[in-house]
């Protein structure tokens, strides 16, 4: 195993490894028994603390909680790709009167806090006369922000792609629509689509602002059953709770991203071998140009490397 | 304008609370993020296995959950002074930005050809001179792009704290909403601060990414 940091080990950096391992272990077994012995101390692994959580009616709780959650995640996720689209399209314009403005509200959404654009539309809009409710605050919020971030990724996965396959498709005839939305996008959101869904898992891991705007979700459940004095105020367990709840969805999440990702690597490692055969930035047009020496045309440049 | 002008004691501690939290939670981000991204890429099994566990486990947290426990479990589990809400908030945004600082420095690591290393010590050079002079230098270049993207995340997560009491440019709708004042005018005011920021950063960016330009 040879990397990039180090040389593959001898007898004596092999001893000084199995030392920082050991001495990693126990330092992590520290912290680790640290945590335990306050825990055990303040008495948080008392029947009593964790009591509440052998309710039914709890658990329904909960689970209202974390279906009110994926309401907000499932809306404002398939909001901000539509978004995402729109805008994405609206930057890669010809006319400079959509490209322009569409830049500037990408810019500026993408500048503003989540949290705050909650707070806009929760708290500020009802003095200009609009009142929502705090779930559509969530949604909107998360739409607008990650539909900005998601039409760069998108933008950027149409940029990368070989100056060719825009040629090709004008060559056999299709429009600026055509060329878009047969040949440019599929193959970019084919090689974005890790970069999509790492964005949906933000967007899931966002819709916990909620809390603070009071969208009953997964952490106002917790916030709720944790004061409850009847059952000892088990804010930490139910702390503990919503948090495993939250690593579980969005790890599930994630975990899609990685195998469409290790897909993706298989699929396209079957096709070009990178080593062997060396993929240019250079179009086809372009190296008949270069070959047709200085009486060719003037798209004759040498490639150059783009994004 | 005009609030900026009749409670500027308001937003200058508004804009303190903010860059406090950015700062501090940048500092302990950078520090813990090396030592973690430091372990994530080491030829120790066990540090790499922590390193994972610690990066897969707060990234999937939300951010709003990580401060709500420093905000309110933390203090039953630790005696804190009173009223250190914001050290909590630091503490808290510092720890969930140090997995962004990992990943993008172990990342970074990886755009370094294993061929550079190897030509490095083939010359005979010992690991501190790989390290100096060959591969940290090339990293470092292609890491301080996405590590500034990080530092804006950042700068905008810290208005999080603003649920859990902690002064700064998200609470101070609260205070100006107590004061009778026009709270739409206020939340706007805030976001142009936040794009002003924002771009500051970003013009940053851009900046040092033009003179750190990777020459391959």
């Amino acid at each position: 195993m040879s990397s990039v940091l180090y040389d593959v080990p001898g007898p004596r950096a092999i001893a000084r490894n199995r030392i920082l391992g050991v001495v990693t272990v126990l330092v992590v077994l520290g912290i680790t028994g640290f945590v335990v012995w306050r825990f055990y101390d303040t008495g948080q692994f008392s029947a009593r603390k964790w009591e509440v959580f052998s309710y039914t009616r709890v658990w329904t709780l909960i689970g209202q909680g974390a279906l009110a959650t994926l309401a907000a995640f499932g809306a404002a996720a398939v909001g901000a790709v539509i978004l995402g689209f729109v805008l994405a399209i609206g930057r890669l314009s010809d006319h400079a009167w959509v490209r322009v403005p569409v830049g500037w509200v990408v810019e500026i959404l993408r500048a503003v806090p989540v949290l705050v654009f909650m707070l806009l539309l929760y708290y500020g809009l009802p003095i200009i006369g609009i009142r929502m409710p705090s779930y559509w605050a969530v949604v909107i919020a998360l739409i607008a922000y990650n539909g900005s971030v998601l039409s760069e990724v998108i933008r950027a996965g149409v940029e990368s792609l070989p100056r060719g396959q825009k040629e090709a498709g004008y060559a056999i005839g299709l429009r600026k629509s055509g060329v878009m939305a047969l040949i440019l996008l599929p193959q970019a959101i084919r090689a974005m689509m890790p970069v999509i869904v790492s964005q949906l898992v933000v967007t899931l891991k966002d819709t916990a602002l909620g809390f603070i705007i009071t969208y009953p979700e997964l952490l106002y459940t917790a916030k709720l059953l944790g004061s409850n004095a009847n059952y000892g105020s088990p804010l930490i367990q139910a702390a503990l709770v919503a948090g495993t709840i939250y690593v579980a969805m969005c790890l599930a999440l994630s975990y899609v991203a990685h195998r469409l990702q290790l897909r993706n690597k298989r699929r396209t490692a079957a096709v070009t071998d990178p080593l062997h055969h060396p993929v240019g930035d250079a179009t086809d047009t372009q190296l008949i140009g270069l070959q047709a020496g200085p009486v060719g045309r003037g798209d004759a440049r040498p490639p150059r490397r783009r994004g | 304008m005009n609030q900026i002008l009749e409670y500027p004691d308001l937003w200058r501690d508004a804009l303190v609370g903010t860059l406090v939290l950015f700062f501090g939670g940048g500092l302990i981000a950078l520090v813990l993020g090396f030592l973690i991204g430091a372990m994530r890429v080491s030829p120790i099994p066990a540090a790499r296995v922590v390193g994972a566990v610690y990066v897969n486990w707060v990234r999937n947290t939300p951010l709003t959950l990580v401060l709500f426990f420093f905000a309110f479990a933390v203090p039953l589990l630790v005696t804190v002074p009173r009223g250190s809400f914001l050290m909590l908030a630091v503490i808290g945004i510092g720890l969930y930005t140090a997995t962004y600082v990992a990943e993008t420095l172990r990342s970074g690591i990886n755009t370094v050809p294993v061929g550079q290393a190897e030509a490095a010590r083939a010359l005979g050079m010992g690991f501190t001179q790989v390290m100096g002079y060959v591969v940290l230098p090339q990293a470092a270049r292609s890491v301080i792009p996405p590590m500034m993207s990080v530092f804006i995340a950042l700068l905008k997560n810290t208005t999080v704290a603003a649920g859990f009491g902690v002064v700064n440019l998200g609470s101070i709708r609260a205070n100006m909403s107590e004061k009778g004042e026009n709270q739409m005018i206020t939340i706007l005011l805030v976001m142009v601060a936040f794009v002003v920021l924002v771009l500051l950063l970003a013009w940053l960016q851009r900046v040092l990414e033009n003179r750190w330009r990777v020459a391959r």
